[in-house]
Formats: C-alpha cells, sequence, structure tokens
C-alpha cells in the first residue's frame, strides 16, 4: 500500500511523464475504479485472504464433523456441500487470486515496467472475482444447498444436484474468464514490457514461473468452461453428453475436467516456486544455482502437465496400456521438479544463511512440499493408487502440495514483500512464532491422514468406522490449532498495514537483489512510468 | 473400547493391509518399494540442506561462495532420476498387467452400484441367476449416537457377497445412477462402477475369510452408508450356500396375478419403503426440501389417480435422483410401497386409487 | 486500437496507462446479474428471467462504452508502438484460449465416436446391459429414448457455407491489402462485403438448423450426436456472429477514416479472429459433416 506522504518522492529510477493522471485517486473510487497495479493487487490479496478464511472456515466446520463417528452437527448432504465448497473456494477463491495479486504487485516492479499492460481489464479481472465468490457462497441458500458433488463435478451426480449446482457452474466461469483476462495481461507484460536490457533470461525467477503459469492458464481454463458448460446443457437443455442411454459417457466428463485439473494444480505450485526461488537465495545471500535450468525444469512441468491428466482416472477402468502410458508420463514430473528442489538446496550449499521469516517459510516449503511430492509419485503408481485412490491419502498428499506448497509459499512472499507494500517491517517475533505454529500445526493435522488412507479410509465420507477414531481426532485438534494461526498472520499484516512498526529501508534485506528493491518503501503509487535501464 | 474389524481397518492401522490376495500383496510390496526409494532420497537430500542450514549461517561467520551453476552436477541429478524412475516402474507395469487380466475367471458376479446399496447378480456357476440387494445394517440409532456402536460399525450389510475361496472371480460393474466404486483393500480391488457402462475386475481370496470395503466414489448424501462385505467360503461351504440360495429363489417367487388385501400390501410396502425409499424421502415422508420431494401430502403422484406414481417408481424422474425401480423390485414389492405411501402419514389413504395391486403396475410395466 | 500517431505534432506517452475507470465495475456488476439471473431462470424463477435481460442490457452498454473510450485514447494518439505490441500480443493469445475452448469439444467428439460408442457396443455390453445396441457412429443412443433422427450431411447447405466463409478470408485479405495500400475505398468496399457474407453465413447455418429441426428431428436433446452437432456448430456460429459484428464496427470505423496504412491494429485483430472462425469451421466441415 503506498501512503499519500511517500507518493511525492521521486525514488531513483522512476522518471515522469505528465500525461494528467499523476494524482492518488481517493476514497472509494481509488479503489472501484483502480488502474494501478498495486491497488489491485491488493485487492486480489485481500480477497483471497477473506476466501482464505471463508474457505478454512467450512474445512473447520466439516473437521469439526469428522471429530468422532456417528453424525454429530451436520447431516451428510451438507457435509458434503461443506467438503466441496471448501475445495472450490479455496483453489479458485484462495489460491488462484492469491498468486495472481502478488503478480500484479510485483512482475511491474520486477521487470521495470509502469503498470500491467491493460490496467482497465486489470481490474476487471479482479472485479469478476467478487461476483464468483458471491455466487458460491449464495449457493448455500437456496433451495437443495450447495453444490455437493465435490470440487471435480463429476456427472451423473452433479446432474442431480440443485440450483446450487448452476451457481457454482457460473461462477467457475466467471472465476475462469477472469483467470484468463489475468494471464493474458500477465504474458503481455512480461514480453513486451521489460525494461531495456532486461532479456529473459535476466528476468527473477519469480516472472519466469508466472509466465508459464500463465500459458497454462490461457491452455486449460477454457477447456475447464466447455466441461461446466457441457454439465449445464445436460442439465437444463436435454443433452447427452454425459448419459449413456443416448450414447454419452460419464467418463468423458472426468477426460476434459483433468484435462484442466491437472495443469491447474501445477498452476498452483508453480508461481510458489518463483517465490521460493527469489527467498532462497536472497537469504543465503548467493545467487540462484543453476537459473537456466530452473527456468527449463518450469517448462517442462507445463508441458509434461498436458499429458498426465489421467492419473486421477485409474480406477474408471482404463485400458492397460492408459493406465501403463499415464503411470510413466505422471512419474516422469517428478525429474523436472527434482531438479528444483535440488538447485534450491544448491544455492544453500556454502550460502551465508540467514533465518527472517520468509526464509524459514521457503525452508519449510522446501522440506514439506517434497513429502507431498513423493507421495505424489506414490500415488502415481497405478497398482498403488488403486489401493489409495479416493482415500485420505490422496488428502494427505494433496494438502502437503496446496497448503505446505502453495500456501506456505504464499505467506513466505508475503514476509518478505510486505515491507515493500507497506513500508513497515513486519514484527519479526510474532512472524516466526506465526511460523513455527504453522508448520506444527500442519503437520500435526495432515500427516495422519496417510495413515488414515493407507488403512483404507474413504476421502468425502461424513462417517467412518470407529477404528480411524483416533487419526481423525489428531487431525480435527490440528485443523484448529492451524486454523486459529492464521490470525497471527491476520494479526501481523495488518499491523503493518496501519503504519506499525519500524519504517523499512528502500531493501529491507542485505541479500536481495532486483528492480524492485531500488524503489523506496512503500514503492509509490507511481513506479517506473521511464523504464529503468539494466545492465 | 474400539476393537479391530475382522476383515476391516484396524485400529490406528498404519500401513496398507496384508491382504490375502497376490496382487494386494504385490500392491503393498510396490508401496514399501517407492517409499523406501523416497525416503533414501528425502534423508539424502534434506541431510545436505540442514547439514549446511546447520554450518553455513551468517551467525556462524560463513562467507557466501560464488559458484552458480555446474553442468556436471546438473546433469547427474537429471539423469539419475530418471533411472531410479524407471526402475520403479518396471515391476509396477508386471502388476498392472496382471490386475488387468480378467480373463479365464471361475466365476463372474455382476454387481450394481445404486444409491445406496450394491446389488449382486450370479451371472455363471451354481449360483447362477441368484440375485439379492447388499444394504448397510447398521442401525440408525448407532449412527446417531444413541446406541453403542458395534466393532463392525458402517461396514456391515443384511446380505453379504458369497464367493468360494481359491477362485479367480470377476466382478463385472455397473451402476444405475451415479458413479460408485467397489473397494475391497483385502482384495487389492477397488474399480468404479459407470452407469450404464460395464467395468471388470478381478480377485482371487486366498484365504476363507469375511473381507470388507465401502464405497469409493462420491455418490450423493449416503455414500458414507453402503458397505460392502465379501464372505470367502470354503468350496463345499460355496456349493452348499448355492443350493439354499436356489431353493429359496424358486420359494420367493411372488406371484403378481394374486389379489393382495390392503393390509397384506400396507405391511409389505412399509418394509420396501424402510429399505429402498426411506434414504431419501425419510421415514416421516417429509423429503428434504429442495432435493427429494416429499410424499406426505403430495398432491401431484401420491394422492392422484395411480398412473403417474406407478410410471414414476418405474422408470424414475431423468434429471432427478429419483432411480428407475423396474429392475430392482418386482411389480409385488411396487404395489406395495405405492399402496403404503399412499396410506402413511396424513395420507391415511385419501387420495384416488387408494390401493394398488400388483396386476397395476404389471400392465403398465 | 490502433497504434501511435503523431499528427498532433504530440508524442505519445511511453506507456498509456489509462485513468481509473468505472467500466469495469459496472461490466463485473452486470455481469453478476446476468449470472444470478440466469441461474434462477433455468431453475424456473420469472424474476431470474428479467434479472437475466437487465443484466445483459448494461453489460453490453457497458462494453460499448468501454470500447468507444479505447477507441478514443487510439485517435488522440495515447498508443505508442509499445502499446500496439501489447494489443497484438493479447489479441493472439485470446485467440489461443478460444482454439482451446473449441479444443474441449472437438476432443468431446472424437471421445465420443471413438472410445464411448464402440465400447457401449461391444460383446460385454450386448450381452449384460444393452443388448441389440451395435455401436456405429452416429447413433440414437442404445437406451431407446432418443426419437429417431436423421444426420446433417455436408451437402448442400454446408459446403455453401464453406464456400461462404472461405470467399469471405479472401475479401477480408483483399481489404487488408487495399488498407496498406491506403486506397480506402477499395478496403471499404471488400470489408462490406465481407461483413455481408459473414451474416449470410449466419443466415444459412440459421436455415440449416429449422431445416434440422422440422425435417430431419435433429435435435439438441438427440444424443450425444445432436449434442455434439449443436454444441460445435452453435458455438462457432456464435462466434461469427461475434466476429462479424467485430468487422461492422472495424466497417464503420473504417468510413471514419480511422485507420492508416500503418496503423491499423483494430483492424488486423478483427482480421485474424475472422480467420480464426474460418479455422474452426473447416474442423467443422470435416469432422462434423464429412466424416
Ligand atoms: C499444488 C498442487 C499439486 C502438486 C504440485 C502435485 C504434484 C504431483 N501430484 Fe498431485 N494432486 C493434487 C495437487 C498437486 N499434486 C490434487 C489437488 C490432487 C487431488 C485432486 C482431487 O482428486 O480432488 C492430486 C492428486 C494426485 C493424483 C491422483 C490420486 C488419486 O486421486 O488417486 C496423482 C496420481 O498420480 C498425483 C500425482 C502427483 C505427482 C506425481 C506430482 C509431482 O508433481 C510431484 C513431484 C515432486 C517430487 C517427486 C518431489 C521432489 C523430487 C525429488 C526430490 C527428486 C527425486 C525424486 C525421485 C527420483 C523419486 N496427484
Ligand atoms: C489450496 C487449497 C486448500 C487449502 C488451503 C486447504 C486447507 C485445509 N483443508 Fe482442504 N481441501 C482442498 C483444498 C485445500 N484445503 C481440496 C481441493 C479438497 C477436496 C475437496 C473435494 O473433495 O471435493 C479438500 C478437502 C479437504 C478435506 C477432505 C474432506 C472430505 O473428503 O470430506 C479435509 C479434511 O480434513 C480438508 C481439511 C483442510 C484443513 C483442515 C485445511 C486448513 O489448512 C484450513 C485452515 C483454516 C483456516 C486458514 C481458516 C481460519 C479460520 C478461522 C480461524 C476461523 C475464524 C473464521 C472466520 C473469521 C470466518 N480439506
Ligand atoms: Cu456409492 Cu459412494
Ligand atoms: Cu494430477
Amino acid at each position: 500500500m503506498s501512503s499519500v506522504t511517500a507518493d511525492h518522492i521521486a525514488p531513483a529510477g522512476t522518471g515522469h511523464a505528465d500525461h494528467g493522471h499523476h494524482h492518488v485517486p481517493t476514497g472509494w473510487r481509488r479503489w472501484l475504479f483502480a488502474t494501478n497495479h498495486k491497488d489491485i493487487g491488493t485487492m486480489y490479496l485481500i480477497f483471497s485472504f477473506v476466501m482464505l478464511l471463508e474457505g478454512g472456515a467450512l474445512a473447520l466446520l466439516l473437521r469439526l464433523e469428522l471429530f468422532s463417528p456417528g453424525l454429530q452437527f451436520f447431516q451428510p448432504e451438507l457435509f458434503n456441500q461443506f467438503t466441496t465448497m471448501h475445495g472450490l473456494i479455496m483453489i479458485f477463491g484462495a489460491i488462484m487470486p492469491a498468486f495472481v495479486g502478488f503478480a500484479n504487485w510485483m512482475i511491474p516492479l520486477q521487470i521495470g515496467a509502469s503498470d500491467m499492460a491493460f490496467a482497465r481489464m486489470n481490474n476487471f479481472s479482479f472485479w469478476l472475482l467478487p461476483v464468483g465468490g458471491i455466487l458460491l457462497t449464495a449457493s448455500f441458500f437456496v433451495p437443495g444447498g450447495a453444490n455437493a458433488a465435490g470440487w471435480t463435478m463429476y456427472a451423473p451426480l452433479s446432474l442431480q444436484m440443485g440450483p446450487g449446482m448452476d451457481f457454482a457452474i457460473f461462477a467457475v466461469h466467471i472465476l475462469g474468464a477472469s483467470s484468463i483476462m489475468g494471464a493474458i495481461n500477465i504474458v503481455v507484460t512480461i514480453l513486451n514490457m521489460r525494461a531495456p536490457g532486461m532479456t529473459l533470461m535476466k528476468m527473477p525467477m519469480f516472472c519466469w514461473t508466472w509466465l508459464i503459469t500463465a500459458y497454462l492458464l490461457i491452455a486449460v481454463m477454457p477447456v475447464l468452461a466447455a466441461a461446466v458448460t457441457m454439465l449445464l446443457t445436460d442439465r437444463h437443455f436435454g443433452t447427452h453428453f454425459f448419459n449413456a442411454a443416448g450414447g454419452g459417457d460419464p467418463v468423458l466428463y472426468q477426460h476434459v475436467f483433468w484435462f484442466f485439473g491437472h495443469p491447474e494444480v501445477y498452476i498452483m505450485i508453480l508461481p510458489a516456486f518463483g517465490i521460493v526461488s527469489q527467498i532462497v537465495p536472497a537469504f543465503a545471500r548467493k545467487k540462484l544455482f543453476g537459473y537456466a535450468s530452473m527456468v527449463y525444469a518450469t517448462a517442462a512441468i507445463a508441458i509434461l502437465s498436458f499429458l498426465v491428466w489421467a492419473h486421477h482416472m485409474f480406477t474408471t477402468g482404463m485400458p492397460t496400456t492408459g493406465q501403463l502410458y499415464f503411470m510413466y508420463a505422471t512419474m516422469l514430473i517428478s525429474i523436472p521438479t527434482g531438479v528444483k528442489v535440488f538447485n534450491w538446496v544448491a544455492t544453500m550449499w556454502r550460502g551465508s544463511m540467514t533465518f527472517e521469516t520468509p526464509m524459514l517459510f521457503a525452508i519449510g516449503f522446501i522440506f514439506v512440499f517434497t513429502i507431498g511430492g513423493f507421495t505424489g509419485l506414490i500415488v502415481a503408481v497405478a497398482p498403488v493408487d488403486i489401493q489409495l485412490h479416493d482415500t485420505y491419502y490422496v488428502i494427505a498428499h494433496f494438502h502437503y502440495v496446496l497448503v505446505a506448497g502453495s500456501l506456505f509459499a504464499l505467506f513466505a512472499g508475503a514476509y518478505y514483500w510486505l515491507p515493500k507494500w507497506t513500508g513497515r517491517m513486519y514484527n519479526e517475533k510474532l512472524g516466526k512464532l506465526h511460523f513455527w505454529s504453522t508448520m506444527l500445526s500442519f503437520n500435526l493435522t495432515f500427516f495422519p491422514m496417510h495413515w488414515l488412507g493407507l488403512a483404507g479410509m474413504p476421502r468425502r465420507y461424513a462417517d467412518y468406522a470407529a477404528q480411524f477414531t483416533d487419526f481423525h481426532q489428531v487431525a480435527t485438534i490440528g485443523a484448529i490449532w492451524f486454523g486459529f494461526s492464521q490470525l497471527i498472520f491476520l494479526y501481523v499484516a495488518i499491523n503493518a498495514w496501519r503504519g506499525k512498526g519500524e519504517p523499512a529501508p528502500a531493501n529491507p534485506w542485505e541479500g536481495a537483489e532486483g528492480l524492485e528493491w531500488t524503489v523506496p518503501s512503500p514503492a509509490p503509487f507511481h513506479t517506473f512510468e521511464t523504464p529503468p535501464t539494466v545492465k | 473400547q474400539v476393537q479391530d474389524m475382522p476383515g476391516g481397518p484396524r485400529v490406528r492401522q498404519l500401513n496398507m493391509p496384508e491382504g490375502v490376495t497376490q496382487i494386494a500383496q504385490d500392491i503393498a510390496w510396490l508401496h514399501w518399494m517407492v517409499m523406501i526409494v523416497c525416503a533414501v532420497i528425502f534423508v539424502g537430500v534434506f541431510g545436505v540442506m540442514f547439514y549446511s542450514i546447520l554450518m553455513h549461517r551468517k551467525s556462524r561467520g560463513a562467507v557466501p561462495a560464488k559458484f552458480h551453476e555446474h553442468v556436471g552436477v546438473e546433469v547427474a541429478w537429471t539423469v539419475i532420476p530418471f533411472i531410479i524412475v524407471i526402475a520403479m516402474a518396471l515391476p509396477a507395469t508386471r502388476t498392472v498387467v496382471e490386475m488387468k487380466d480378467t480373463s479365464n475367471a471361475g466365476l463372474t458376479v455382476k454387481a450394481t452400484g445404486y444409491q445406496w446399496r450394491w446389488g449382486y447378480e450370479y451371472v455363471d456357476g451354481p449360483a447362477q441367476g441368484v440375485k439379492f440387494m447388499s444394504s448397510l445394517s447398521t442401525p440408525r440409532a448407532q449412527i446417531d449416537g444413541t446406541e453403542p456402536r458395534s466393532p463392525t460399525y458402517l461396514m456391515e450389510v443384511d446380505n453379504p457377497l458369497v464367493v468360494p475361496v481359491n477362485t479367480k472371480v470377476r466382478v463385472v460393474l455397473t451402476a444405475n445412477d451415479v458413479i460408485h466404486s467397489w473397494m475391497v483393500p483385502d482384495f487389492g480391488v477397488k474399480q468404479d462402477a459407470i452407469p450404464h457402462f460395464l467395468r471388470d475386475a478381478w480377485f482371487r481370496a486366498e484365504k476363507v475369510g469375511t473381507y470388507r470395503g465401502q464405497c469409493a466414489e462420491l455418490c450423493g448424501k449416503d455414500h458414507a452408508f453402503m458397505p460392502i462385505v465379501v464372505d470367502v467360503l470354503s468350496q463345499e461351504d460355496y456349493a452348499e450356500w448355492s443350493k439354499e440360495q436356489q431353493r429359496l429363489l424358486a420359494e420367493a417367487a411372488d406371484d403378481p396375478g394374486k389379489e393382495w388385501s390392503k393390509d397384506e400390501l400396507i405391511a409389505r410396502g412399509e418394509k420396501v419403503y424402510a429399505t429402498y425409499c426411506v434414504a431419501c424421502h425419510q421415514a416421516n415422508g417429509k423429503g428434504l426440501p429442495g432435493t427429494f420431494p416429499a410424499l406426505d401430502g403430495d398432491e401431484k403422484y401420491v394422492l392422484a389417480p395411480m398412473k403417474d406414481q406407478i410410471l414414476t417408481v418405474l422408470n424414475g424422474h431423468p434429471g432427478t435422483a429419483m432411480a428407475a425401480w423396474r429392475d430392482i423390485l418386482n411389480d409385488v414389492e411396487i404395489g406395495a410401497v405405492i399402496t403404503y405411501t399412499r396410506h402413511a402419514w396424513s395420507n391415511q389413504g385419501k387420495g384416488a386409487d387408494p390401493i394398488v395391486q400388483p396386476s397395476d403396475v404389471q400392465a403398465l410395466r | 486500437m490502433s497504434a501511435s500517431r503523431s499528427d498532433q505534432g504530440k508524442e505519445a506517452p511511453y506507456y498509456y496507462v489509462p485513468a481509473d475507470s468505472a467500466h469495469p465495475v459496472r461490466a463485473s456488476a452486470s455481469a453478476l446479474l446476468t449470472l444470478l439471473g440466469a441461474a434462477l431462470w433455468l431453475n424456473g424463477s420469472q424474476t431470474g428471467h428479467w434479472m437475466f435481460l437487465v443484466g445483459i442490457f448494461c453489460f453490453l452498454f457497458v462494453i460499448y462504452r468501454w470500447f468507444s473510450d479505447a477507441i478514443r485514447e487510439s485517435e488522440q494518439g495515447l498508443n505508442s508502438r509499445r502499446v500496439d505490441h501489447s494489443y497484438r500480443w493479447a489479441m493472439g493469445w485470446f485467440i489461443f484460449s478460444e482454439v482451446m475452448f473449441f479444443a474441449a469439444f472437438f476432443g468431446a467428439l472424437w471421445y465420443a465416436r471413438s472410445v464411448t460408442t464402440p465400447w457401449l457396443g461391444d460383446f460385454d455390453h450386448q450381452r449384460l446391459l444393452w443388448p441389440g445396441f451395435t455401436g456405429t457412429w452416429p447413433n440414437f443412443g442404445p437406451g431407446g429414448a432418443i426419437a429417431p433422427f436423421e444426420t446433417m450431411g455436408p451437402l448442400w447447405l454446408p459446403t455453401i457455407n464453406t464456400a461462404l466463409l472461405l470467399t469471405s478470408g479472401l475479401t477480408l485479405t483483399l481489404s487488408h491489402h487495399a488498407v496498406r495500400a491506403a486506397q480506402r475505398g477499395k478496403a471499404i468496399f471488400w470489408l462490406a462485403v465481407t461483413v455481408i457474407l459473414g451474416f449470410t453465413f449466419v443466415a444459412c447455418q440459421a436455415y440449416e438448423y429449422f431445416h434440422a429441426y422440422a425435417d430431419l428431428n435433429l435435435r439438441f436433446d438427440s444424443g450425444i450426436y445432436g449434442a455434439l452437432f449443436y454444441m460445435l456448430t452453435g458455438f462457432h456460429g456464435f462466434h461469427v456472429i461475434l466476429g462479424a459484428s467485430i468487422l461492422t464496427v472495424i466497417l464503420f470505423r473504417m468510413i471514419r477514416g480511422h485507420f492508416t496504412a500503418d496503423n491499423h491494429f483494430g483492424f488486423e485483430g478483427a482480421a485474424w479472429y475472422w480467420h480464426f472462425v474460418d479455422v474452426v469451421w473447416l474442423g467443422l466441415y470435416f469432422f462434423v459433416y464429412w466424416f
């Protein structure tokens, strides 16, 4: 957030060209009508945090029900709504917009651009999110309640749902449109607006990972739109896409969905890789090891991600050759991902490390994400997946990569750039407390889920055999602890935003490099109106 | 105190079941193998990282080195994982090929997923033609917690699937409404049942006993309440069981031509309702607003002339959860349950056609 | 949408960033109204119907204002070369996203024909589920619930439509050459021809649908064949309408003298879009009508 006072300081490298919009808009207009990438980025971040709370509250509700066997608080139909909407809101409302928020804030600063390429469309991308959020949230209150067919919305179950399903379908359409516009904006900004001398291979890793992520988005969001459009016509216009009686096929939906769905999970992790690749070198005070191979590995992950989708469908009864192909292709992804992990470790090797909160979260990310990656590899082995598919093992796998992956990286990035955004140093003690509390409670919540899954506990169950009780109780306790730990972050961020804490210098981190650290903290409303030159 | 469930999960079970089929054992082995490889890599990678974190910290006066790439190691850590991955994929390939080979089965059963129960039908063997529904037998009171829970809570059924030991059993799966998934961890089997498509899976149980699993694909509200129980019998016991079933089959054939009395129909209908209808339309006939319509006081079907209601029960209501029951219930059962709904709750037989005879159903079938 | 000019003697800014604008948030509010209305309407609410109509109207109106602003900025010479490049990249990747949208339906078509249909007709399915279903394409589905229909062959209407679209691609290129040669009259003429051809295509397509419903009993609910047929041709038709409308706007801009020989991205973007619609049609012509 740029404060008004700092706006008049003309920082080094931020020359200006006068064309009549140099003022900072005030009041509600500033936010509603924003064309400034920093303001829009801030709105993205706030929105996604609100959604994190909403999705998290749903998770806590469902964890509460799972505290003991039997039906305590919620009937299964409501429980299924919680599960479904938890997944949808976390993915489309919390994680994806949060990364776009980071992109908005940081990409123009990192490449020396004055703003995003299409400032108005940028605002449109943002304001479509509340539309999706309202549709999703409102669907709880229509007759029959919200979509309860899982975030995957498999036909024909989703064809049985009430009006809440139509709300979800339209929400997906609108959030997809927002993502596509956002992605196009990012691609164009990166390709077209880099400062002179900022060649592609000099770009910060975060920009690279976002460039590739944006391509994934442009390629797969339309496919998701097609999938849910077919659901819509099957529901209301008598088509038979997913109905065998008319010659259709429910499994067709799964193919289309996962052709989107698998790249989607990398959409949620590649920018996280980017953030970590910025932070590790900064706090190791050493250049990122293997920059070029990082870029190639990111691209390789993205390309492979289009070729592996049916590993979510091993139990649908594919032909043998299909199972084998998808198993092999999936296992290959561990190689470029491994390259990334090795590069991070090599960056730390013989560095000069300090462990401020961003670094803690980054190291936590590498450590715990890798566990999630390994369990991914385990379920990629088709016969093993036959046992583990649709059990809590899968839940454990993807929370390890999504929470300890994407979410941890988001926290790492937030602490790293908070001084740049607010002009204040966050409270380091509280930051560290947040990290340790989050790390411990995370593992307490999700590690036992591996055991549950191995023992055969199916997912999306409102009630379970009493033998599973102990681990479910541990998980629920962990989840509540985890949830309330996030309030520490909320407190820290609000404090910094309200201008409490030490003023931050332009570059508060000894080892941080990049154009974003050449402008003052907080970053002025307008930066790089004439581009800096990068040697 | 909760005890281990025979043929089901153990208390605080930490790993896959050992299993009673070769495939399940192969899977457990594969899982161990991949997990150990991953664990070794994990310890290696993070050993290095934590060593670095410990030794190369600024507070110990570490000075950053200048290197930032090295073609040799970068190639090595691309190629070596590649080889490791191939080594892991090879044994897995063998297991995939074995799992998919459903030929030469000694017995074929067809399993059909319904919301929310399984139906079994013996396609060949001594029990050929036998078919029955297999529904959760845990009483509602246990679910609500007003009664102590049995050790097989939620993983017990009224009629288990019965198969002989040491026989390759091919399960042909389909579903009637939405996708379900037939899973029995001890057999290493999990196969989705796709509505109106066929899929198959097989197992050869090597030990007599009872084995349990649950529906593994989200199928709506009672997804958690449609378990799978398989009784594996010795060959002799299986032959015995088949004979008994064939005898019962001959006995139980209902005669739809017979004229039933009102009380007979209501009594029979109440049972049918409790087994098949109650999950959606509820014991009080009020349904669940928005998803499952009420039958109590319903003017459109239940208190109207019988034709529409018979057709709805027979053919279902496309686009909703109302299934077609024509293949599941016979004419007597459908006539009885419709008559029951027309008399239950506040309906009290006050609409048109209070009594629906099996012959009425037969006429519209 | 066109590139920088210095005809007012003024240098374009390095990169023009528009001042705060009410369009996006208004467009979003209209979208909310539209979709909320649509969701309610689909579930039988009359209010929903009106919400939907009002929402759509507002949305179109906001978009109209928004694009007017963008065009005005371009005409005021605010857009530098670099902005022009941005528009090019953006248009290109937008079209790519559209390609992926159609690819999903083409993929569905392929899957339904080559995987689902033979699977439903294989030995096991015949024996246990669908006696008598042979798994040929096209089919009425094994369930027996689809009223028989005839399929839409490639002759003659679709072939005429192909000719129309191909010709329109050609006339559009002629117009483009004329723009580049600064022959405004010629450019307007060929562009007008293109627009007319485009709308003729739409009319033919409408007639084809009418024919399909009235004579062939081929309907949206005619099993998987009908669903795919209408989904693919319908979305294509919608894109033709969109493309032809954009070209119409471009035509009017051209008449007002908006484009110069080396600054006419608005024209080119629309042309790219039109060619994309053309290519999709060729895919349809082959995979839906012929094979
Ligand atoms: C951020 C999100 C994210 C990420 C990054 C991943 C990463 C991976 N995922 Fe995951 N996955 C999900 C999110 C994610 N996944 C979600 C949400 C689902 C469930 C969806 C649903 O059903 O609702 C899912 C489900 C899922 C399944 C289906 C399970 C099932 O439903 O039965 C499979 C199966 O193959 C799978 C595999 C993998 C693999 C192989 C990777 C790989 O990319 C991991 C690669 C990383 C490593 C392997 C670790 C580091 C590597 C090294 C240190 C190198 C050395 C290693 C070796 C040589 C072994 N995932
Ligand atoms: C990135 C995505 C993401 C994130 C961050 C999370 C976060 C969490 N998830 Fe999950 N989850 C998914 C994505 C994610 N999840 C997906 C995709 C599914 C699959 C859905 C499906 O099957 O369709 C799933 C499913 C899923 C299940 C399985 C449900 C089932 O199968 O029935 C469970 C069970 O424990 C679970 C738990 C949790 C918990 C405890 C957290 C915690 O990390 C949450 C922590 C809580 C907070 C951060 C909120 C803090 C709130 C408060 C402190 C309360 C105060 C409240 C207010 C002020 C409003 N998630
Ligand atoms: Cu049947 Cu889940
Ligand atoms: Cu995947």
